[in-house]
């Protein structure tokens, strides 16, 4: 490779000293260090730093002036709200993980299915909910989900059905949550995996048809094995995000009613930011830690066994 | 214009030794030719010349400067590469000029040296084009000017025509030695392409697993190569080798083939083979193009072959018959007109005066 | 049969062909069309609602009528918006919030991804694997004791962070540096070796190979990057949330929120438009750009 390039010179005898700092400048690991510095720093100092900061937050008391150790963690597992947010969490998050991987897949196929020119346009349009900011399509939400004014309640109406109390009812509210979760990132889905559809060949799928393989069993045997990888990593990632979201909720539902739809990133919000108890408030997001290290470990082991593939 | 040495450069990839301790003097303006099969070690040799890779023992050595630890940039080298490598996103006026313009070069003097290249190499037209505009051999051209107009000491080609069709090829391995002709610059030229190097070279350097076979003119290789690996690897179709008895009888030596065949040795060969008579794991040697059918106007020492042949390949110009002695596959070539089919009971005539006799353990050629 | 009667037996079938589509495809490709356009509407609602709520009058909004149609269109809502000094500068908060963190996140990635892409060095493949660990901790996690720590800050040198916008500068890169270099390393590596190699022999140093042959060969991907950071940092809404309060310190969607909504009084004909103008600088670049927006989403998974 082109190590060789910026390596200093290794031969006995040649006096050295007064190239050193020149050397040295020019070494290739110098240089490729001083470039990624500023990366490094970053993340040092503003995510692994307050990462565990967020560890030692979580042992003090109210105040912060006192080490309580576990004390914050035994309060939490007190109360029961602390286990509807466990629960809330993670139902929303496969719940809507799942829809958004169907719905996603099956636009998909569909928007590969009609000729390429007309693709890009569908395509376009399909994506709209992901370009959108999700703080602004919440808002049109919760206008959509008016107790006054909802206009699906009008549409209800028209067919005699008695209106929905979206973000009033605790199980309505849990549904409207989700769905808007799934609106805002199905299109993802449909992204990637139109992308994976793309990248299979189609000699596979016309070898299989002269096999006598009908639609389904092309998929089963063809598409879905192939796409496995994208299906996995998108999944997971997909989760990541879906279990730490914030906006959806905090707008939408603000938690309500009753704490129904609390997750924990909006709970932690209430607790610390709003309630002034910022210990606390850590211990809460601290919990997402195991879902999130175990989500991570999967997608390492993804890329590194796509990585040796590769090779 | 340089003089480049090699002494005992030797090249380890973590374990394995790439290059084993080769020494190589190649002369001012003198055109050099490094070949040999895949992984014999020629690439790396000559990406060490260049700077590209580190070298793990040994000198290179640049009209007498070690420069083992002279960054590329700095050794006034200039590199045509297998796949081109051309910038992309320059035309190709700005890919030939990069280097120049690096330099600070002044304006004039950089159209210039463009200009004057793209004359000698016919790409005129194609200045302000892109890359991906043009085709295969048009690229290489353009990746010999950009190494033409830096006007360096040494010119370093690492396999440039392997991805070109063969038509192509022929063109450009002619292009490139009209050009050599026009910009007298040394150059160090690796293919694994035996008929680019005999057709390019003022002398070829064959290299097998690392080290260097044989070091010589083309002719050298052609009609005395001192191994095995040199006497297979040069000519086209391959040297035919049997396995083979040095015996004597009547005072005389002879080359027995098997029950059958016995050919006689010449007379000026007679003292340099006599200490191997009776010697085991002989093996003969002998061009196809001197294995031909039987003429009559009385050629000095030939032996003649008996064989029915298996397969004819007609070339137009010549016919390869195809036959095997005692298991081993024999090629030969005779005239085209000379009627030959398969299964035909057929006399050979074996040129002797070109023959070659290998020791079988060692490989060298005695 | 005679000849004559298998030339009409033939006729039929060759009239009916048409195009080269068999009957079965035209009805796959009826259906796909028909479903595309279920799931359009279901995708296409919302924003296309918001349109209409923003050129209604309050007293329409009120009025209960239809919902899904405007009787009496009004550009009322966008006059009062774009000429209200307080929304103009939540606009001009998250524009200049953005366009400072996509400048600051390329200046960190580009050499980052560079160096770990291309120099090996002790360490650069668990740096880059790290890299992209680091985006998979979510802001949710952070902001407390980033907030804790904005906070001691204040204590120890006096330099106010809270409720400052540009506060949001140092915060907003930690989202979008990790993906943007795992974004250009995948582009940089899939830049042929032997064109560095050329560069060198032609002379180049590292920085002239960076800016001179890399960036633009790559710049399909530097668009890609830069369209990520400019959408991640337009939409942001926890950090300003969390860490800016002053109205005039407010970015878009933070602004909208708060500041629309007074007390129970949700004046819904106006926070559509607000919502609608503050969604418009991500869907116009989208719609220009598509391409570049859809290969910065894709390239992070499929190039791993």
């Amino acid at each position: 490779m082109v190590d060789a390039a910026l390596e200093p010179p290794t031969m006995a005898g040649v006096p050295r000293r007064r190239f050193g700092l020149h050397r040295a400048m020019q070494r290739k690991s110098t240089i490729a260090f001083a470039m990624t510095l500023p990366l490094i720093l970053l993340i040092a100092l503003l995510v692994i730093y307050p990462a565990f900061y967020s560890l030692h937050l979580a042992t003090l008391n109210k105040s912060m002036e006192r080490f309580v150790g576990f004390g914050n963690f035994l309060f939490l597992f007190r109360r029961e709200t602390f286990w509807m947010v466990v629960k809330q969490s993670c139902i929303f998050a496969i719940t809507a993980v799942i829809f958004k991987a169907i719905i996603g897949f099956i636009v998909a196929h569909f928007v590969h299915n009609i000729p390429s020119k007309g693709q890009r346009k569908w395509r376009g349009m399909l994506l709209v909910p992901w370009v959108i900011p999700p703080a602004m399509s919440c808002l049109c939400w919760l206008w959509l989900f008016d107790p006054s004014y909802s206009a699906f309640n009008w549409i209800l109406d028209k067919f005699s059905i008695s209106p929905i109390a979206w973000t009033g009812d605790a199980y309505w509210a849990r549904f409207s949550v989700i769905l808007v979760n799934v609106w805002i990132g199905a299109p993802f889905f449909m992204i990637m995996y139109l992308a994976a559809l793309k990248s299979v060949p189609e000699q596979l799928y016309e070898a299989a048809e002269i096999d006598g393989a009908n639609w389904w069993q092309r998929m089963w045997y063809i598409t879905l094995p192939m796409m496995r990888n994208i299906i996995a990593i998108t999944a997971l990632f997909s989760l990541i995000v879906t279990f730490a979201n914030f906006d959806i909720v905090r707008i939408l539902t603000a938690g309500g009613p009753i704490d129904h739809t609390h997750v924990f990133a909006t709970w932690s919000f209430w607790l610390g930011i709003q309630g002034g108890d910022i210990p606390l408030g850590a211990s809460v997001s601290l919990f997402m830690l195991p879902i999130l290290a175990v989500a991570a470990v999967f997608i390492l082991r993804d890329i590194h066994r796509r990585g040796s593939e590769a090779s | 214009m340089a003089q480049v040495s090699l002494r005992k450069v030797v090249k380890r990839f973590d374990d394995t030794e790439a290059v084993r301790g080769i020494d190589l003097d190649i002369a001012d303006k003198e055109f050099v030719v490094l070949v040999g099969p895949s992984g014999c070690g020629k690439s790396t040799t000559l990406r060490m010349i260049a700077g590209l890779e580190e070298v793990s023992a040994g000198e290179i050595v640049v009209d007498g400067e070690v420069v083992n630890d002279v960054p590329p940039k700095d050794r006034d080298m200039a590199m045509v590469f297998q796949n081109y490598a051309l910038y992309p996103h320059m035309t190709v006026y700005e890919n030939m000029s990069f280097g120049l313009r690096l330099k600070h070069y002044p304006k004039d003097e950089i159209a210039r040296r463009v200009t004057e290249a793209a004359r000698i190499l016919d790409i005129t037209e194609l200045l302000d084009r892109k890359p991906r505009q043009l085709s295969g051999g048009q690229r290489q051209r353009v990746a010999m000017g950009r190494a033409i107009v830096r006007n360096p000491r040494v010119f370093l080609f690492d396999e440039p025509l392997s991805n070109l069709d063969a038509k192509l090829r022929v063109q450009m391995r002619t292009e490139i030695k009209r050009v050599h002709q026009k910009v007298r610059t040394t150059t160090v030229y690796v293919t694994h392409d035996q008929v680019e190097a005999m057709t390019l070279a003022d002398r070829v350097v064959v290299m097998n697993r690392g080290t260097i076979e044989q070091i010589g003119t083309p002719n050298d290789l052609y009609h005395a190569p001192t191994t095995r690996f040199v006497a297979g690897f040069i000519g086209s179709p391959a040297m035919n080798f049997m396995p083979c008895r040095l015996e004597e009888a009547d005072r005389a030596l002879v080359i027995r083939l098997s029950e059958q065949i016995a050919l006689p040795v010449p007379d000026t060969r007679a003292a340099r083979y006599s200490p191997h008579v009776g010697r085991s794991g002989l093996i003969f040697g002998l061009r196809p193009e001197h294995l031909t059918e039987a003429r009559s106007n009385g050629e000095r020492h030939i032996g003649i072959i008996e064989a029915v042949l298996e397969v004819t390949e007609p070339l137009g110009m010549e016919t390869l018959v195809f036959f095997t002695i005692d298991g081993v596959e024999v090629c030969g070539r005779v005239h085209p007109n000379a009627g030959v089919r398969e299964g035909l009971h057929m006399k050979l005539a074996a040129q002797l005066d070109h023959m070659h006799l290998i020791d079988g353990a060692s490989g060298r050629v005695l | 049969m005679t000849v004559a009667s298998l030339a009409t037996a033939e006729r039929p079938r060759s009239r009916r062909r048409y195009g080269s589509i068999s009957r079965d495809r035209r009805w796959a490709l009826r259906w796909s069309y028909f479903f595309l356009a279920l799931f359009a509407v279901f995708f296409l609602t919302p924003p296309v609602y918001m349109l209409i709520t923003s050129l209604k009058t309050s007293a329409e909004i009120s009025a209960a009528t239809n919902p899904w149609w405007v009787f009496h269109p009004t550009l009322g809502n966008y006059l009062e918006l774009l000429t209200s000094s307080q929304y103009l500068t939540f606009f001009r908060n998250s524009a200049l919030v953005s366009v400072i963190v996509v400048t600051i996140t390329m200046l960190i990635s580009v050499p980052a991804a560079f160096a770990l892409s291309r120099m090996r060095f002790w360490g650069s493949g668990a740096l880059a694997t790290g890299v992209f660990l680091t985006y998979l901790i979510p802001e949710t996690l952070l902001f407390i004791p980033l907030f804790k720590m904005f906070a001691v800050f204040h204590e120890v040198t006096g330099i106010q962070l809270i409720n400052r916008w540009w506060v949001l500068l140092i915060l907003y890169p930690t989202l979008t540096v990790p993906f943007c270099t795992w974004i250009m390393i995948g582009y940089f590596a899939s830049i042929p070796k032997e064109l560095d190699e050329a560069a060198l022999m032609d002379g180049a140093n590292y920085r002239q190979i960076l800016t001179r042959v890399f960036i633009p060969v790559a710049l399909p991907g530097l668009i890609a990057a830069t369209i990520f950071a400019f959408t991640v940092s337009w939409a942001q809404f926890l950090y300003p949330l969390a860490f800016t309060t002053s109205t005039d310190q407010l970015v878009l969607p933070v602004g909208i929120i708060t500041s629309l909504i007074k007390g129970d009084v949700f004046n819904w004909g106006q926070i559509m438009t607000g919502a609608l103008l503050g969604a418009a600088p991500p869907l116009i670049i989208y719609a220009f750009l598509m391409d570049y927006y859809i290969a910065g989403l894709t390239a992070g998974a499929t190039k791993g």
